[in-house]
């Protein structure tokens, strides 16, 4: 029996800052110490608060130490689990409070918060499959095995309103109604667990700390429809989440939770892994299917719809991992518990993945119905130095802008699609004034245009003409009648595509045009980035009256675009000026400006 | 797995060691005062009795802790056992055999085993 156990995050943002090297560490000393029989340290999935990792907490104190380093352990193990002595110094800083320590619970970044999805990560080994049973792991499989119809299960599911959390928000019980309906000697249950959208990785995440809660629900879906079998589609770039999955299934076939008569019914179902490439496409469900089958990942028309004719040619149904990281829970707690977090419409909660111009980076759930401003200021910590918050961008290169006017919108499929956003499966990326709003739609267009699967001509051309038009908006050859095509554009591309990556599209396009129209005319007619993020826009002046004429600029001018004698008034040549921005940061008496 | 009694099982036998992850304001705390002078006079085994006593006994409402020095090192080892909504109990010059009867009566029983308290010592 261990007295006290060590949680070191093993997600991949703690990883790539070398968690694993301080977990053999802490072995080490504990050994050292002869504490080893008596301190358990075990590595969990991602905490959330990536950007402070590695990430260490220590229990039963609930300690929670963040930037840990190799050099801190043998301190931490000394003074903090021989001697009983917490190291303050290197705690996490909001936690610390006068004279005691603040539970995790209750800092400004998981008060707000609510766990549901994510309720285990950083919480359980993710390659002990006992350490889930005893936080009732495979108890809802159990329940549903023994006690429940399949007509029950869906029943259950649709009463709960859980929607997919994969984009879409199409409900999930109707999804699985549809393919239980129709008759088959074999269906399947996939997962989509291609997670494209750049900067998103709420499914890596669940997958990399909570593994068997996705077995568990597919079980239970393989169930609800009348499928024994089940694909789980991973990225390749996801070698952690791979891994631990692999341990995942066989542990659970080693336990007989997967494979023949589970729980001692007729019930089999099994798993099988197929590694994506990585194409953002092949997170579309049909080109995800055609992968599976081990054919090139392209799109093809619906209907017919994969509850119809899906994997093989059977009747499938496909869902995001978060929404599968749900089922448990719903039917453990029931649906009326689940229904009654969130909004009219949109029941549950949702996991983002804050990032761009925000003090907390990480990962959050969050119940459905919350505000951007408390995602924002509250959970997120506000915008770095001090700056202005300008827009987020939710749904990735699919979605769209909000505004500091919508702050206060609560946050639900509905109303995001009511403000010219969409949920998207969960990237957040908030914007501050030193953001342009064109560059943005160029950089979400650059990624579209690199993944368009090229089958059919809107969406393959007319990307490319989008990022045409903004890359000469962005460089001050725009006009005027470029934005009236580029808008018309956006239309023809999103009503002629065959499938939602070219449907969706323009998504970044039109939003920014809506709301930030005057930033885009700036560009064009004035010639003039007001945030001063296009290059060939913005202009490096040094004011006369203020410039003393030290040379400091001009010696550090990698190209020699400065000129002027000593204690003269120095001046830029435009024409040289790569915009580099070395000058602005060492004049010493702010002579040195940027417009 | 055959039943839902099997689950049952490895459920009920893994959740002691994961109890210790749950943070709950409710819980009784015992402190095992464990700086230098704790540990020098046998703090560790008074530690680890309590601990695998109350894992033995499925006490999922005792969190075992430790603390730095108590202050009061002529009496270690020194254990604190907080009920919450009652006085902070102190017992002192503690030893494993002393541990388990403080988890038999007090932690179970909620009887202080006042032999043991610092204000029975220091009479
Ligand atoms: C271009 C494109 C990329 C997509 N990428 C993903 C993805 O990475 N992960 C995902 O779960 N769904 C993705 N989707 C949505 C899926 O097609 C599908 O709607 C979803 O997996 C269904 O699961 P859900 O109902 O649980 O959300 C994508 C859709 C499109 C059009
Ligand atoms: S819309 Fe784009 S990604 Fe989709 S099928 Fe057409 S070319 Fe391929
Ligand atoms: S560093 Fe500033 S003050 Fe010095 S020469 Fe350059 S502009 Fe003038
Ligand atoms: S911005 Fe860079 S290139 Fe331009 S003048 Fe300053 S230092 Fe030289
Ligand atoms: S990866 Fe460690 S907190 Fe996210």
């Amino acid at each position: 029996m261990y007295r006290s156990t060590v949680l070191v995050c093993g997600g991949t943002g703690c990883t790539s800052s070398h968690s694993d090297k301080i977990i053999d560490k802490l072995n080490e000393e504990l050994k050292a110490k002869g504490l080893d029989q008596e301190v358990n340290v075990i590595r969990t999935g991602c905490f959330g608060l990536c950007a402070l990792g590695p990430i260490m907490v220590v229990y039963p104190e609930g300690s929670f130490y963040s930037m840990v380093k190799v050099e801190d352990i043998p301190e931490i193990v000394e003074e903090h689990l021989l001697k009983g002595r917490i190291v303050t110094r290197l705690l996490y800083q909001e936690t610390v409070e006068e004279d005691t320590v603040k539970s995790l619970k209750n800092t400004q970044f998981y008060a707000k918060q609510k766990r549901v999805a994510l309720r285990n990560c950083g919480v359980i080994n993710p390659e002990v499959i006992d350490e889930y049973i005893a936080m009732d792991g495979y108890a809802a499989l159990g329940k549903v095995l023994t006690e429940m119809t399949p007509q029950e299960v869906i029943d259950t599911i649709l009463a709960s309103g859980l929607r997919g959390r994969g984009g879409g928000g199409f409900p999930t019980g109707r999804k699985w109604m549809f393919a239980a309906a129709n008759q088959a000697d074999q269906k399947y249950v996939c997962c989509n667990a291609d997670e494209g959208d750049p900067g998103a990785f709420m499914d890596r995440s669940v997958l990399e700390g909570d593994p068997h809660a996705l077995i568990e629900a597919m079980a239970i879906a393989g169930y609800a429809i009348g499928a024994s079998q089940g694909y789980i589609y991973v990225r390749a770039e996801y070698p952690i989440a791979v891994e631990r999955l692999n341990i995942a299934m066989k542990q659970a076939r080693e336990y007989g939770l997967l494979g023949d008569n589970i729980f001692g019914t007729d019930f089999c179902f099994d798993l099988h892994i197929r590694l994506g490439a990585g194409a953002f496409v092949c997170g579309e469900e049909t080109a995800l299917l055609t992968s599976i089958e081990g054919n090139r990942g392209e799109p093809r028309p619906r209907p017919p719809f994969p509850a119809v004719k899906g994997l093989y040619g059977k009747p499938s149904i496909i869902n995001n991992v978060e929404t599968y990281a749900n089922i448990p829970q719903i039917i453990l707690n029931g649906a009326e518990w689940f229904a009654s977090m969130g909004t009219e419409k949109s029941k549950g909660t949702k996991v983002f993945a804050l990032g761009g111009k925000i003090n907390n980076t990480g990962l959050v759930e969050i119940p459905m119905g919350t505000t951007l401003r408390e995602i924002v200021y509250e959970i997120g910590g506000g915008i770095p130095n001090g700056r202005k918050f300008k827009a987020a961008q939710t749904g990735g290169p699919s979605g769209g802008c909000i505004t500091e006017k919508n702050l206060d919108v609560p946050i639900d499929y509905d109303n995001l699609i009511a403000i010219g956003s969409m949920m998207g499966s969960g990237g957040l990326i908030v914007m501050d004034d030193t953001s342009c709003m064109v560059d943005i739609a160029k950089f979400f267009l650059e990624f579209t245009v690199d993944e368009s699967c090229g089958k059919c001509t809107p969406c393959r051309v007319g990307t490319r003409r989008l990022l045409e038009i903004l890359e000469k908006i962005t460089e001050g050859k725009g006009t005027l009648e470029d934005l009236d095509k580029l808008e018309a554009l956006c239309y023809y591309i999103k009503e002629n595509s065959l499938c939602g990556l070219g449907q969706t599209a323009p998504n970044p396009v039109l939003s920014t045009l809506k709301n930030f129209r005057e930033e885009y005319e700036a560009h064009v007619v004035e010639k003039r980035c007001p945030a001063g993020v296009c290059k060939n826009l913005v202009q490096i002046k040094i004011v006369p009256d203020k410039c003393k004429g030290c040379t400091l600029c001009a010696r550090n001018c990698p190209v020699n675009a400065i000129s002027g004698k000593v204690k003269e008034v120095h001046e830029i040549d435009q024409d040289k000026c790569i915009k580099c921005g070395v000058c602005l940061d060492n004049c010493k008496f702010g002579a040195i400006i940027k417009e | 797995m055959k039943s839902l009694a099997e689950l049952q099982a490895i459920r009920d036998k893994a959740r002691t060691q994961l109890n210790i992850r749950n943070e709950n304001e409710n819980n009784i705390r015992v402190l095992v005062g464990m700086a230098t002078c704790g540990i020098a006079a046998g703090a560790r085994p008074v530690l680890n009795a309590f601990v695998e006593e109350c894992a033995k006994r499925g006490l999922e409402n005792v969190t075992v802790t430790q603390t730095g020095c108590i202050g009061i090192c002529q009496y270690e080892p020194v254990v604190e056992v907080v009920v919450p909504g009652e006085e902070k109990v102190t017992y002192v010059k503690m030893d494993a055999e002393k541990a388990l009867k403080v988890v038999n009566d007090h932690l179970v029983n909620r009887n202080v085993v006042t032999e043991y308290t610092i204000g029975k010592y220091s009479e």
